[in-house]
């Protein structure tokens, strides 16, 4: 660190002692709140108990707890971890406006994306892990200690760019609020170059993801160039819909007006992005159906059924019905004066995006199998359990990095700073 | 909030304080409540199991110590005396198997015999074999069933056992993020039980249906575990991990021939070494017209399909 920035304390403690007190600090934060605040913990609690009763089980017990087969053998626990592995790189979105283009607004509350983007890495590495048939043997994975098949197989790129960006995160995090908590103005050389990395290392989650599934020529319904764009597309529409959310609800509980000019650049992103998804998804279809044959099968699985089996139709029609409203919302001129009209486009989005990515990528991958059976599958209740535990988790996480980051701001000796978090900037609809 | 504004009580500690102490006890009770189920599984995974190093990095002392321990855990578990060997590959041999569809008559003794010879798990009816009754006049197996339920042969289908294909390319071996799984010398692709994570990578790259994945503990009644076992083939599988077709490793790697091979009434299965000209399996290649399932997938199995007429 280099120790020649300004520096408003008067005795400077070294690091060993200053950084336990950070972290003394933090704990205290994420304990202290009103009564919404404890409600809202005990409740995501209890979930994560719930969650993580019904994972010990499965772990006990086995996997036929769950409804996946040896037909479809991934299910509910890997699309959400494909769908978290977007979120978190849709964090993103606040980062490239903020630092790529200089929006001193965005730049204020880009913590808000970053630290989405570590409860999102957290809670995708915890749906693989709940995925493990044997989890004990997790550090057959660690590199060196077990054997890492690096280059060859895409899931140790995914160990390593998922582990990667979460570091990242939790480095420029770490350390912009550290300084901040020393009164300390943070030295551009320690996290600028870590932002412009995480930027790169953004698009390489949802990527090598995407690739996870694009290269296996048994599949023909994943194996298709389209793949890991239509991913990006579609996480640069759940990531900002996240975070409009969360802005509101930052706003309200801390009472303070900030925020509008991000929130109406991340809706100008989403109107963008959310096209593109569904420009990709009629080229998709388009050749699916078109194209028609053996191959397109799974497509015809996903959207209309076959010989009766059609447990995913319901599904993919509500993604499709969502994605379509919350873009018709969005492109409306009314969008910035109608709160209602731009929260409801964002719910729709996520929740169209989440199933997109996996009721609607993950199982019609194995249906029909690769020996044309068809095989139906729904969740199980246990699989619903541990899905909800790990969201409530990751909530939980969500909930006190942001009031931990808060308290930081609030109490720093540097005070806050112009614009910062308090900026009541114009209204929406100017 | 300003705790110092709040009554303290007479050890100086305010209700606030004393309330997230016993928030933050209940809370944890509770999380060892609910992740009890564990310190159960745990009791069942002996430290040294834990520990074990990947198959090709044991010496054979480790390896010996590790069957004994295999052996005396299945007597335990299932209360059955049993062999469990380590057999290798032999030099010159590379295997391969080819079908005759001409006069497969669906009769699934092969499957059959697969599920007593490898110890599969008994309710689930495993079997590394399937197969699928298939319409004359198409090799599309969109048209295909494999739950069939009458008697065999019908005159209008035909028959196609589908198992490993043992793939000179793997992509199941390619995907494993921890090489549990690898391609032997004499081409069969083996999985290490006790490396496997149970991912289901692998099952969900390969384009055969090949892999079978332990949903649960095998359940199988001590009178019928076939007692010859393997370390890489044959033995009772652990939950959650990767199985699937070895080509009978602990028969053919002895001169024997695969169970699937002797349980079948037809003689349509041929077994033998690609590497010796004079071989059956290498007659069938040079006389008939052999394909391959799939073969627009470039990878090269090694189990053919041929017809007689």
């Amino acid at each position: 660190m280099n120790l020649s920035t300004a520096d408003t304390t008067s005795t400077p403690l070294p690091h060993w002692r200053n950084y336990p007190r950070f972290l003394w600090n933090a704990l205290l934060d994420s304990v202290e709140g009103n009564w919404v605040f404890y409600v809202w913990m005990t409740l995501l609690t209890a979930i994560f108990l719930v969650g993580a009763n019904a994972w010990a089980v499965q772990v006990r017990d086995g996997m036929h707890l769950t409804n996946m087969s040896d037909h479809v053998s991934w299910a509910l626990y890997i699309a959400n971890f494909t769908f978290l592995v977007g979120l978190a790189a849709g964090g993103v979105m606040m980062v490239i406006p903020a630092y790529l283009y200089h929006d001193e607004e965005m730049h204020d509350i880009v913590i808000i994306g970053e630290l989405l983007a570590i409860a999102a890495i957290i809670m995708a590495l915890m749906f693989v892990v709940c995925d493990l048939g044997r989890p004990d043997r997790f550090w057959h994975l660690i590199p060196g200690l077990g054997r890492f098949n690096f280059p060859v197989s895409m899931l140790t790129w995914d160990v390593i760019v998922l582990n990667g960006y979460l570091l990242i995160n939790l480095h420029i995090c770490g350390y912009l609020l550290y300084s901040r908590f020393l009164g300390r103005k943070p030295n551009r050389r320690w996290y600028v170059p870590f932002v412009f990395l995480s930027i790169i290392w953004a698009i390489s989650i949802h990527t090598v993801t995407a690739f996870l599934y694009c290269g296996l020529g048994s599949r023909p319904f994943w194996n298709t160039a389209l793949l890991a764009p239509r991913f990006l597309a579609s996480a640069f529409v759940s990531g900002p819909a996240f975070i409009i959310i969360a802005i509101q609800v930052i706003r309200q509980s801390i009472g303070r007006t900030f925020g509008n000019g991000p929130i109406r650049t991340l809706v100008n992103i989403m109107r963008v992005t959310i096209l593109i998804n569904l420009l990709m998804v009629v080229s998709e279809v388009f050749v699916e159906f078109y194209t028609g044959g053996t191959h397109t099968s799974a497509a015809h699985y996903l959207y209309f059924g076959i010989d009766g089996h059609n447990a995913l139709v319901p599904w993919i029609w509500s993604s499709v019905a969502m994605t379509v409203t919350a873009a018709i919302l969005l492109l409306h001129p009314r969008v910035f004066s109608r709160s209602w009209m731009m929260n409801l486009a964002c719910v729709l989005a996520f929740i169209g995006i989440w199933i997109e990515k996996g009721m609607g990528m993950v199982i019609p991958g194995f249906v029909p199998s690769v020996l044309h059976e068809v095989v139906e599958y729904t969740p199980s209740l246990l699989e619903w359990k541990i899905m909800a535990g790990i969201w409530a988790l990751g909530l939980m996480i969500y909930t006190l990095a942001i009031k931990i980051a808060i308290n930081v701001f609030r109490r720093s000796p540097l005070g806050v700073q112009s614009g910062e978090i308090q900026s009541a900037s114009q209204p929406l609809a100017s | 909030m300003d705790t110092a504004t709040e009554p303290l009580d007479s050890n100086g500690l305010s209700r606030r304080t004393a309330l997230k102490g016993v928030g933050a006890m209940l809370g944890a009770a509770a999380f060892a409540r609910a992740i009890a189920p564990l310190t159960e599984w745990a009791r069942d995974i002996p430290v040294d199991d834990f520990l074990q190093k990947h198959y090709k990095e044991l010496t054979p002392i480790d390896l010996e110590i590790i069957l004994n321990r295999l052996q005396k855990d299945t007597k335990d578990q299932y209360g059955a005396d049993v062999t469990i060997k380590d057999y290798k590959a032999q030099e010159g041999v590379k295997f391969g198997y080819a079908l005759n569809l001409s006069v497969c008559n669906g009769c699934r003794k092969c499957a059959e015999a697969c599920h007593i010879e490898n110890n599969h798990d008994r309710p689930s009816h495993q079997s590394y074999i399937r197969v699928f009754e298939m319409s004359k006049g198409s090799m599309d197996m969109e048209k295909g069933n494999a739950h069939y339920d009458h008697p065999v042969p019908q005159p209008d289908k035909f028959y196609m056992p589908v198992q490993c294909q043992q793939c000179e390319h793997p992509p199941c071996v390619d995907v494993c993020p921890v090489e549990a799984t690898w391609k032997e010398p004499d081409g069969i692709v083996v999985v290490d039980y006790n490396w496997c994570i149970g991912c289901r990578y692998c099952e969900a790259a390969c384009p055969y249906h090949a892999r079978r994945f332990n949903w649960t503990k095998p359940v199988i009644p001590a009178v019928e575990i076939n007692p010859n076992q393997s370390y890489l083939s044959n033995r009772i599988r652990p939950q959650g991990v990767m199985e699937k077709c070895h080509f009978c490793l602990h028969r053919t790697r002895n001169g024997r021939l695969p169970a699937c091979l002797e349980a079948c009434p037809t003689g349509a299965r041929v077994f033998g070494n690609l590497l010796d000209p004079n071989s059956e399996v290498r007659q069938v290649l040079a006389h008939k017209r052999v394909f391959v399932l799939k073969e627009e997938l470039g990878l090269k199995p090694q189990f053919f399909y041929f017809f007689d007429v």
